[in-house]
């Protein structure tokens, strides 16, 4: 299993919880889990977040995710 | 013993040579958006709302159309229905459909075959409007009585209950808020607010646009990002992305406002109209001003707690943002990312609102978000650090964030240099400077995360052994010359060997822009590996040639050499001999790489500022400036000063002067360079530097972008250091010579 921490604007989305255990081997496919768990979630994950994997933001859905790894949803981020 | 795992002499990285667009660009021979001509080209003029709100009733060409010349006129009936989203966004800031949103607003477009007649035909185009209700400020935006701008906006993020205006709300954190204040020593919380502000590039917007009945399209643009032009204009017209041709020119500036469009696509449409004849349409700087992307105005309230010892117990911030008439334009979200960033603070809560207002659509600026952030969260820090009698630097070092930390948005950091950052500073020689009456020093810390994103980058060896590399972030800040010295480096050839061109989108796959200080990071990484693919084809042809394994070569110096002496003994084969014959020996040599780049460093900066303020006048001077910044490694030292300096000249414009005045009708009052004031030579010291090198493991050679910290810290380092020069604390941007007098004046009477 694979911890998804949520920032909190999140959670009321996800039944008022700070991390979620979910399943999955990728970033796409835990995201899929999320989703899955927490319709709810779609609409946010949709309108954007960024997913920080160890300290970094990644955008390939298909980068490999392992239960040690740290993952964050945060805020979307753009730059100038 | 070095601080990184990475190699740290170089035969380029490091040093400075000239660059390449250097003698283009003082010869005048640098090609600008509106420098583009073509046979046949019109002219086009926009014509635009005089109302900060109002229903479009009615609009009549005829007028226009009669005169001798005129070839096209386009209103938005002549635009695709149907978008959603941010597509739709985007249409309606190009062409205001049912509305107009803002003061400036485009309603209608006209082009002629020339410029004069162009603009009398857009003055002959009758536009009845209905004058509605509008709201320029962003807390007065979010009163129960403010005019509803656009119902419905408001997303799933939004609480019940609140009003319509606002958009979008967001909320994170971490550790107990109340224990945190409870445990602190001294707790204070402040209000602060800062004006929207303009990026103030030197060329305005321009483009040439050329597209056919057919759908298929030329466009020369000055842009950060010629794949979102493309992707953006064939959105909003409704056509295929790969029909559209669009190939940057030299660019005049963007800090984040040519990442986007704003009248791009009219230039399209009207050529369409016009039988496919090119228009050209070139922005004044009014209708910059008025028209195009401004940063966010922000009004914020921060809470810390600090014990006597300086350690940061707990904060909080509560963020509104505009960023004009359009959901997703303020940068709030990185605002609250970057507030509390700097520190290590055991519980921080922050929250933020999107709000819409009768004002521009907002566009990336420079670090967006973290400035206005910064201002607030930093000047509060150094408020309390006065009253606890603490030096606010050596604060800042003992609560600075640091490798395996969390920060205060989630993540843990990686590699990071603001501990060296802030060290730097506290032992550079202006802080030793004794300080005259009237005179302040402040100082800040500031913050960017960087940005990897979409990278597409090609390389070929010529048949000289020189070396071509096209990539697809236009270059604004130095990167031509960055991109050739790192694939000069990686070749071992000398850079003058090496040109790097900024190409078309035919040329490439997708590119993201230049923005988020990605170009020499993302684009740099690209083009070192796809100069490895090149040297592995280099030594297969040498070993082939010399009749041994391909593994068996290496590359040395600019050439191939066996590896080692059981490979055989073989002279080096150069770059150039390997290239003189690479048609005989199995074709072209070239490399290529694309990536989402992963890998990116933070940034971390620290300003410090002596300023003296004229008692009678309330003007500041500054006259000193410092800026001290971790580049990870600093490719072309140059080039980063110049980033340095530039960030901090911005922020000072931004702290002192720089404001969108509007009147009471919501129209803006300050729309040309006279009176929208930025920063000129005169009044600026020379800008030091201290570049600070923790190279990023994520790069070959440890790039960090560093475009945009330094816009960060200027606002609250100036607000510091008019506080030490004057007792007087202000909390509201800018800090313009009549604000600052009746802050002293107040002060006075007590």
């Amino acid at each position: 299993m694979v911890e998804i921490n949520l920032w909190s604007g999140l959670r009321r989305f996800a039944g008022d919880q700070t991390v979620i255990s979910v399943s999955g081997s990728t970033v796409r496919e835990i995201l899929d889990a999320l989703v899955k768990a927490h319709p709810a979630l779609l609409q946010v994950i949709k309108a954007g977040v960024s997913v920080s994997l160890n300290g970094q933001i990644v955008t390939n859905m298909s980068t490999a995710v392992d239960p040690l790894d740290e993952i964050y949803l945060i805020q979307r981020i753009k730059g100038g | 013993m070095p601080k990184d795992d990475l190699k740290t002499a170089y035969r380029l990285v490091g040093t400075r040579p000239n660059r390449p667009d250097g003698l283009d660009k003082v010869t005048g021979r640098a090609r600008y958006g509106a420098d583009i001509s073509a046979p046949g080209m019109l002219h086009a003029a926009v014509v635009r709302s005089p109302h900060a709100h109002a229903r479009i009733i009615r609009i009549d060409a005829s007028k226009a159309l009669a005169l001798d010349g005129v070839k096209a006129v386009i209103t938005r009936a002549d635009f695709p229905t149907g978008l959603t989203g941010e597509d739709w966004n985007l249409q309606e800031n190009t062409l205001a459909g049912d509305v107009a949103l803002y003061d400036g607003h485009a309603v209608a477009a006209v082009a002629a075959t020339s410029k004069l007649l162009a603009q009398d035909a857009a003055r002959l185009v009758e536009v009845e409007y209905e004058v509605l209700p509008h709201v320029i400020d962003v807390d007065a935006a979010m009163q129960p009585d403010a005019p509803v701008i656009r119902a419905g906006t408001a997303d799933h993020s939004v609480p019940e209950g609140m009003h319509p205006n606002v958009v979008k709300y967001i909320e994170f954190g971490h550790g107990d808020l109340e224990a945190g204040f409870a445990e602190a020593d001294l707790v204070r919380a402040q209000s602060y607010k800062t004006e929207a502000t303009h990026q103030g590039y030197i060329e305005p917007h321009a483009c040439l646009g050329q597209m056919g009945a057919d759908g298929k399209g030329e466009m020369w643009v000055c842009t950060q990002g010629q794949w979102y032009i493309r992707r953006m204009c064939s959105a909003v017209l409704g056509t295929e992305a790969s029909q559209l041709r669009v190939t940057p020119s030299e660019i005049g500036g963007g800090f984040g406002g040519k990442t986007t469009i704003f009248m791009e696509p009219l230039a399209l449409a009207l050529s369409r109209k016009a039988g496919g004849r090119p228009v050209k349409l070139v922005m004044s700087r009014a209708e910059v001003l008025r028209a195009t992307g401004p940063t966010a105005s922000a009004s914020m309230d921060v809470k810390m707690g600090m014990k006597v010892d300086g350690t940061i117990t707990a904060a909080s911030v509560n963020f509104r943002m505009q960023g004009g008439a359009f959901i997703g334009s303020s940068p709030v979200g990185e605002a609250l990312s970057c507030a509390l960033a700097c520190y290590t603070v055991p519980a921080v809560f922050h929250q933020g609102y999107e709000v819409l207002a009768n004002r521009p659509k907002a566009a990336a600026y420079r670090a967006p978000g973290s400035p206005m952030a910064a201002f607030a969260v930093e000047s509060l820090l150094d408020e309390m650090c006065h009253e606890l009698g603490l030096d606010p630097l050596a604060v800042r070092l003992k609560n600075a964030a640091r490798e395996g930390a969390k920060a205060s948005y989630g993540p843990t950091y990686n590699r990071i240099g603001l501990v060296e950052t802030l060290e730097a500073t506290m032992a550079h020689a202006n802080l030793k400077v004794p300080l005259g009456p009237n005179q302040g020093r402040g100082a800040a810390a500031g913050f960017w995360f960087n940005h990897g994103g979409e990278t597409s980058v090609s390389l070929a060896i010529g048949e000289d052994g020189t070396v071509t590399v096209s990539v697809g972030t236009p270059d604004v800040g130095g990167s031509r010359a960055s991109l050739g010295m790192m694939t000069a480096e990686t070749l071992g050839i000398a850079y003058e060997s090496v040109r790097v061109n900024i190409v078309e989108t035919g040329a490439l796959g997708v590119n993201e822009p230049t923005h988020g200080s990605r170009a020499t990071f993302a684009s740099g990484l690209a083009a070192v590996e796809a100069a490895k693919q090149a040297i592995a084809q280099m030594c297969a042809r040498a070993a082939a040639e010399w009749g041994i394994d391909a593994e068996a070569v290496e590359w040395l110096d600019g050439a191939a050499v066996p590896a080692g002496p059981n490979a055989g003994k073989f002279p080096p084969m150069s770059i150039a001999e390997i290239g003189a014959k690479m048609g005989s020996t199995g074709g072209p040599i070239s490399g290529h790489h694309e990536v989402t780049a992963g890998g990116v460093g933070a940034s971390f900066g620290a300003h410090v500022v002596d300023v003296e303020v004229d008692p009678e006048t309330g003007r500041t001077t500054v006259l000193r400036y410092l800026v001290v910044q971790d580049a990870g490694r600093a490719i072309h030292p140059a080039y980063v000063e110049g980033q340095y300096q530039g960030g901090a000249v911005q922020g000072i414009g931004w702290a002192l002067n720089e404001e969108y005045v509007y009147g009471a009708d919501g129209r803006l009052q300050n729309a040309v360079f006279l009176d929208y004031r930025i920063p000129v030579a005169s009044d600026l010291p020379m800008i030091d530097t201290v570049i600070v090198e923790v190279p990023n493991p994520g790069h070959p050679y440890g790039v960090r972008g560093v475009g945009e910290t330094g816009i960060t810290p200027p606002l609250p380092a100036l607000a510091n250091a008019i506080a030490a020069a004057t007792g007087v604390r202000l909390r509201s941007l800018p800090m313009s010579p009549p604000k600052v007098l009746a802050a002293i004046k107040a002060n006075a009477r007590g």
